[in-house]
């Protein structure tokens, strides 16, 4: 590289940081740090955050393994936090995150209500997206083979059933089957879907219903649509089935719908479109679970650094962010303007009876947990339906008894 | 050596093993005894979340940990005794299925499957490896001399590469419409799926890991054929033994301690089987006793981690390994006594 262009590099960069460096509307002088995530929506709202100076953001998708211990120390490692639903749970049960009330009523006044994520009445997390598994469909199959967009997974199968003996796809479904927590997830779903409820008050699982049977039931009825080597197909996995049109339709996370239209990976440009999840049954909820991403401020830290760190946070969270980063997301901030594929998420939030949120609870975990290391046993014909979600409800037992959250 | 000498040189490898694995395995087998556990109590919680247009609240009953002045969880540590490896080894289960005839639902508790697999793997890739191993230090020995050294450099690249990445590779080979299982299909003319079913996945393990520790076997037995003594060999010629007997009877025989050392090294090694199931991600039929420590130790969304069923998980292993190797190190003792 000649000395010309080094000099020209930086005064490209300077001019870059200049007129970004005006954008935040104070001069932050308080060191401030995040932990977060690393998905585009975080990097989005932490290059916004740092327009204000003095700030760090560390992208890590193994936050959720990181985050406990650092929000413990005293001081925090971080001041600010990003979490979403299931997420939040250490931070709140160790208590390490603070209540923002105050802050809010000072900073916060471009906060819309349904950003406030309030647990037992004090806001705990502002929220920045949310995320939903829906279903995504590929609308030039559907025209062709007149068929109507499915509502339930009852109308998915016989579409699917469609499609395959046109032989327009060899697999016509795909779904984030992936042992572990992908097939959890999904399970999850499904199960919400129709009706059930994973543990009692006092955190005694009520797995082994008829409920939890017909979800069972259900996704062994998905598979037959579906590439056999669903068990280690995670979200990637069909995004990118989508991608190279080797499947129709899957319920698939809206933070990926994006994907679809990306022309430098899809085959698909245009092609795909989203609807609400579809419902396990005809008048329940979609069978999905509404998730949101957010953040949060660490209690450990004085109240200065807090205060800047809010302050920073909100300047991430604006609508100049939103509106230069539209399509990264389903943002609840102020100035979001739905794009297309963004449909099926918002028609999933707003149906009725409405889906439930995944439950920020102890108990939820360990349940994930040992669904997803039991589900796959029923799926691969290893065990009938009543024994899996016997055995399920056995390891969840177990763990619970270990974790202390049922006594005996 | 002077005992002098000898401890100063011993000393810090002794202290590393003290504080590094020692001190370590002592803990670990006291946990494996105890669990530590929050206090709970249930609380009646409203939480709000977001929801289009507006917030979605509702009020549930949760167990959060109860909290002391400090703002620090509150825990109990209780001795539980043999508790964790009850339900690691869940033995009324096993025993209802022995009873019932119903023997292949063992597997079904998570540790007699991964048992079950360990110790398979361990056993069937063993003799492959040191054949395997064998035949390589042979045929490169039997080399014209100009191209040994490539024929070396290209029978260790396996062993160099780190091993996830190689479980990744081959997984990456395979999955799907891999370029493997498209040429694979193309020759067999049908649908094949290699993820679709445990033993496919298992096939393409063992593959992989003698793929990988065949260049360890080699090498050592390649160092070994340099050392045979060819006077002996040449009298064998003479006495008109062929190229098996004198394999047999002159070749095999001088490398025992090796193949002993390799069988050693091999059985600790296969028996923590844990890069092939994270690699090839085979959890739903496939899974090993390193692994299962392993995901009991993984915290899930809400922080949980399995401790104390780790610990007792981590201790059975040990105690297989040790059983595992009780007959190849009698031999190696007897082998060092004999030279004596």
């Amino acid at each position: 590289m000649t000395k010309r262009t080094i000099f020209a590099a930086v005064g490209a960069a300077t001019l870059l940081a200049g007129p970004a460096m005006a954008e935040c509307s104070f001069e932050n002088d308080t060191p401030v740090s995040m932990l977060s995530a690393g998905f585009e929506a975080w990097k989005a709202v932490s290059d916004a955050m740092a327009e204000c100076g003095s700030f760090e953001a560390e992208l890590d998708q193994e936050f959720r393994t990181k985050q406990p211990a650092a929000f413990a120390a005293d001081p925090s490692l971080y001041a600010l936090g990003g979490v979403a639903n299931g997420t939040i749970t250490p931070l709140i049960n160790e208590g390490t995150i603070r209540p923002l009330d105050d802050l809010v009523a000072e900073y916060g006044q471009s906060l819309n209500d349904n950003q406030l994520i309030r647990i037992d009445g004090q806001v705990m997390a502002i929220g920045m997206m949310v995320n939903t598994q829906h279903l995504m469909y590929r609308a030039d199959i559907f025209e062709d083979l007149d068929l109507e967009v499915p509502e339930t997974w009852d109308e998915v199968l016989e579409a699917a059933a469609t499609i395959q003996e046109a032989g327009v796809v060899e697999y016509p479904l795909g779904a984030t089957m992936q042992t572990g927590w992908n097939l959890a997830q999904d399970y999850v779903n499904m199960f919400y879907g129709f009706g059930g409820e994973f543990v009692d008050s006092e955190n005694i699982p009520t797995l082994n219903t008829e409920a939890g049977i017909n979800a069972l039931e259900m996704m062994r009825a998905m598979t037959e649509y579906m590439d056999p080597e669903y068990l280690v197909s995670d979200s990637t996995y069909v995004q990118q089935q989508f991608q190279q049109g080797r499947i129709a339709m899957a319920n698939l996370w809206a933070s990926r719908a994006g994907a679809m239209d990306n022309e430098a990976e899809s085959e698909v440009v245009g092609l795909v479109e989203t609807a609400a999840a579809p419902k396990a049954t005809a008048d329940g909820p979609p069978a999905t679970t509404i998730w949101w991403d957010g953040v949060v401020v660490a209690a450990n830290i004085d109240d200065e650094t807090a205060e800047a760190a809010f302050r920073v946070a909100m300047e991430g969270l604006d609508s100049e962010m939103v509106q230069a980063n539209n399509s990264a997301a389903i943002w609840l901030i102020e100035g979001y303007e739905p794009t297309r594929l963004a449909e099926g998420a918002i028609a999933t939030l707003q149906s009725q009876p409405a889906a439930r949120a995944y439950p920020s609870t102890t108990a939820m975990g360990l349940m994930h947990t040992a669904l997803g290391n039991g589900i796959a046993a029923f799926l691969t014909g290893d065990k009938a339906a009543e024994e899996t979600l016997a055995d399920i409800e056995a390891d969840y037992l177990t763990a619970a008894r270990e974790a202390g959250l049922v006594d005996g | 050596m002077k005992p002098r000498v000898f401890a100063a040189f011993v000393a810090p490898s002794l202290l590393m093993m003290l504080i590094f694995i020692a001190a370590p395995l002592v803990s670990v087998f006291g946990q494996s005894f105890y669990v530590t556990q929050p206090v709970y109590e249930t609380v009646e919680v409203e939480s709000c979340t977001p929801g289009f247009p507006t917030a979605n609240c509702v009020t549930e009953t949760k167990s959060q940990p109860v909290r002391d002045e400090d703002g620090r969880i509150e825990t109990r540590t209780l001795f539980v005794g043999l508790e964790s490896y009850r339900n690691l080894l869940q033995f009324d289960r096993v025993g209802e299925y022995l009873s019932s005839g119903n023997w292949a639902s063992i597997l079904n508790v998570d540790f007699w499957a991964a048992l079950r697999f360990t110790v398979m793997f361990t056993l069937i890739t063993l003799p492959i490896v040191i054949v395997l191993g064998l035949a390589i230090a042979l045929a490169v020995n039997n080399a014209v001399r100009s191209i040994r050294g490539p024929v070396i450099f290209m029978s260790l690249l396996p062993f160099i590469i780190t091993p996830v990445i190689g479980a990744l590779s081959i997984r990456w080979l395979f999955i799907g419409d891999g370029i493997l299982t498209a040429a694979l299909e193309e020759v067999l003319n049908r649908d094949i799926a290699m993820f679709a079913q445990g033993w496919t996945i298992e096939l393409m393990m063992y593959f992989y890991r003698v793929w990988h520790v065949a260049p360890f076997a080699f090498v050592i037995f390649y160092a070994g054929l340099q050392t045979v003594n060819q006077d002996t060999l040449e009298s064998a010629i003479v006495d008109g033994a062929n190229r098996w007997q004198r394999l047999r009877f002159v070749v095999i025989p001088h490398l025992g301690p090796l193949i002993t050392f390799v069988a050693l090294i091999h059985l600790m090694d296969a028996y923590r089987v844990f890069e092939e199931i994270v690699g090839f991600s085979s959890q739903s039929h496939v899974i090993s006793l390193q692994w299962l420590t392993y995901d009991f130790l993984q915290p899930d969304d809400a922080g949980n981690r399995a401790i104390s069923r780790a610990s007792a998980s981590a201790m059975l292993t040990m105690v297989g390994i040790v059983i595992l190797l009780i007959a190849p190190v009698r031999r190696a003792w007897r082998e060092h006594k004999g030279e004596r």
